[in-house]
């Protein structure tokens, strides 16, 4: 329960509580990201095939290695608030933080507006199950955003805690229903038939364009570092959490393609709403049913909770910054989260959840992850050259540089071109909207931020400058 | 001398979070709205389907039968149903210099901003 008082230099400021360790990590990252195996990721199959579906689970896997080895060096060296961003503040400047920021903020909102739109589905598909159609979806959804959020607002312990105990119960229950139906728990056999009679219905085309929600299996890891203020050991725990959270998620990935793809025509799985409530439906099993049901709802919960937490770490850290309105930047006097943060991101995540379809708010988040790892590639680059290995203590070093960075460039402009195949509109609305924004901070708001506050790090001069 | 930012007032703090605001959302609701958002997945449903001619074997009628739909015709549109993964190539290079001239953008005048917070930060001392 270190630090909670104000530092010397500036007594009234308050700080956030260090009080997370390694295993919060994992659950912050898995837990945000382990919604991905119970929806989203089938639209992948949707876009190229069963077996398309497959590679892009693996081709994801690869991206968000290069993303978990990068961001491990990077966050364990810069360990503030806000993760990414604190990392484009050091690093490339305030306009790339304040984009960053933005990044995260949209990434996570849309993908905290999609785990509600996914319970509000899921509720009405088992009232469906029992003979109740037509189910208003909508208090449900609201209830989800407004619980989560008061739980944020009461403290990130507790958040972290719960977080820790239902995304341990739903990584279960996916691994519960691999190894039941493995032992014949299912009435309807496994059948793959349909990588033989129907491989590629989009011919190899379909294998890039489902890489598109293949990202959605994973997106979200690099959220671990949102905490790096809060974690009791930032060089330990953030590379120890986040790579023991990309593993996991490996697993889980392969895991969950396995079963879905055996036990739901590819047709029908490509556009299910919760891939894997309905392979537990196919099985016939009750128990396994309620399982799913309840992983479903706690991967959900756990997703849209972890969201929270870090889009209101990273709106809280540019309000602090004056990248925003500075009243944005109070931590509250007792509980010392960012409490008005949390509480004005609720009715935004509202507004996408009540009024926008699933694959649209999963496309926004998925873009602005992408943007992000793209951002990732030429930080990485510019953090070697500006600070070389000997010039400061980093808490990990990631190995093979500069390849992870390269593969994960690649990976990204592979990616942006499967978005653009069926989603171009909305890339290039988002690319519009950033770039408006980056010009309205550049020539409005940056008058209004402190120049030498942008650099807190003990780092010598960077080499250049 | 370090900068001295100008102290904001209530109204410019309150116009400013509108103004993010109003830009995130559009960039939302805009392309919905005018019914651009979304790729179109069409439906080309067949005449008189049985789930042999929708190329479902027994397996897999086995696990329709699970999800609710035992009927083929229910299927139909949904099995036949495929994107439209043409796309004009001016399309794709206006896309690509959105993107790359973006980062390009944000990273000259982030790195003229990070000029001005280096000078401020280390002055002159060499560290």
């Amino acid at each position: 329960m270190a630090n909670v008082t104000s530092t010397a230099a500036e007594p009234e400021r308050l700080q956030l509580l260090r009080v997370l360790g390694p295993a919060h990590i994992w659950a912050l990252g898995v837990g945000i990201v382990l919604v991905g195996e119970y929806m989203g990721w089938n639209f992948s199959v949707g876009k190229g095939g069963m077996i398309a579906g497959l590679i892009a689970c693996w081709v994801a896997g690869l991206l968000y290695t290069c993303v978990a080895m990068i961001d491990s060096e990077v966050t364990s060296t810069v360990a503030a608030a806000g993760g990414q961003y604190a990392q484009a503040k050091h690093i490339v400047g305030p306009l790339m933080a304040f984009n960053v920021g933005l990044f995260l903020v949209m990434a996570y909102t849309m993908l905290e507006a999609a785990n509600a739109i996914t319970v509000g589905f899921l509720l009405d598909t088992v009232a469906g199950l029992q003979g109740h159609t037509g189910l208003n979806q909508q208090p449900f959804i609201i209830l989800a955003i407004m619980f989560l959020a008061w739980l944020n607002y009461r403290g990130v312990l507790a958040t972290l805690t719960f977080n820790l105990v239902i995304t341990a119960i739903a990584f279960l229950a996916i691994i519960t229903l691999f190894i039941s139906v493995q032992f014949g728990a299912s009435n309807v056999p496994l059948d793959f038939s349909a990588i033989t009679s129907d491989p590629l219905p989009y011919g190899w085309v379909g294998i890039v364009a489902s890489l598109h929600f293949g990202l959605w299996y994973y997106l979200g890891i690099e959220g671990t570092c949102q905490a790096a203020e809060e974690v009791r050991s930032p060089a330990r725990s953030l590379p120890y959490g986040t790579m023991a959270g990309i593993m996991t998620l490996l697993i889980a990935a392969t895991m969950t393609w396995y079963v879905c793809s055996g036990l739901i025509p590819w047709e029908y799985l490509g556009q299910a709403g919760t891939p894997l409530f309905d392979a537990a439906r196919v099985t016939g099993s009750t128990s396994l049913m309620i399982l799913l049901f309840v992983g479903t709802t706690f991967a959900t919960l756990a997703s849209a909770n972890g969201c929270i937490n870090d889009a209101s770490r990273a709106w809280f850290s540019m309000g602090r910054d004056r990248y925003l309105p500075s009243w944005f930047g109070a931590v509250h006097p007792v509980y010392r989260t960012p409490y008005r943060s949390i509480v004005f991101l609720v009715p935004i995540a509202l507004i996408f959840a009540l009024g926008a379809p699933l694959d649209q708010v999963v496309t926004f988040s998925i873009l602005s992850g992408l943007l992000g790892y793209t951002f990732m590639t030429f930080n990485m680059v510019m953090f070697r050259n500006k600070w070389p290995l000997d010039t400061i203590k980093r808490g990990y070093v990631h190995p093979f540089h500069p390849l992870p960075t390269i593969v994960l460039l690649i990976l990204c402009s592979t990616a942006y071109f499967a978005v653009f195949l069926g989603y171009g509109t909305q890339l290039s609305a988002m690319m519009c909207f950033y770039i408006v924004a980056s010009l309205w901070f550049h020539f409005r708001r940056y008058q209004f931020v402190r120049r030498g506050d942008q650099f807190t790090m003990p780092w010598p001069k960077p080499v250049g400058y | 001398m370090a900068y001295k930012p100008p102290k904001q007032g209530l109204a410019g703090q309150i116009f400013d979070v509108v103004t993010l605001l109003v830009l995130t959302i559009g960039a939302l609701y805009i392309p919905l709205y005018l019914g651009l958002a979304g790729a179109v997945k069409v439906p080309n449903p067949i005449a008189n389907p049985t789930w042999e001619a929708l190329g479902q074997n027994a397996a897999e009628q086995q696990q329709w039968a699970a999800l609710g739909i035992t009927d083929p015709a229910a299927a139909n549109d949904i099995i036949t149903a495929r994107f439209d993964y043409s796309f004009s190539w001016s399309a794709l290079i206006v896309m690509a210099v959105l993107v790359i001239g973006y980062f390009v953008m944000v990273v000259r005048l982030s790195d003229r901003e990070y000029r001005e917070v280096i000078e401020e930060r280390f002055g002159d001392k060499k560290r």
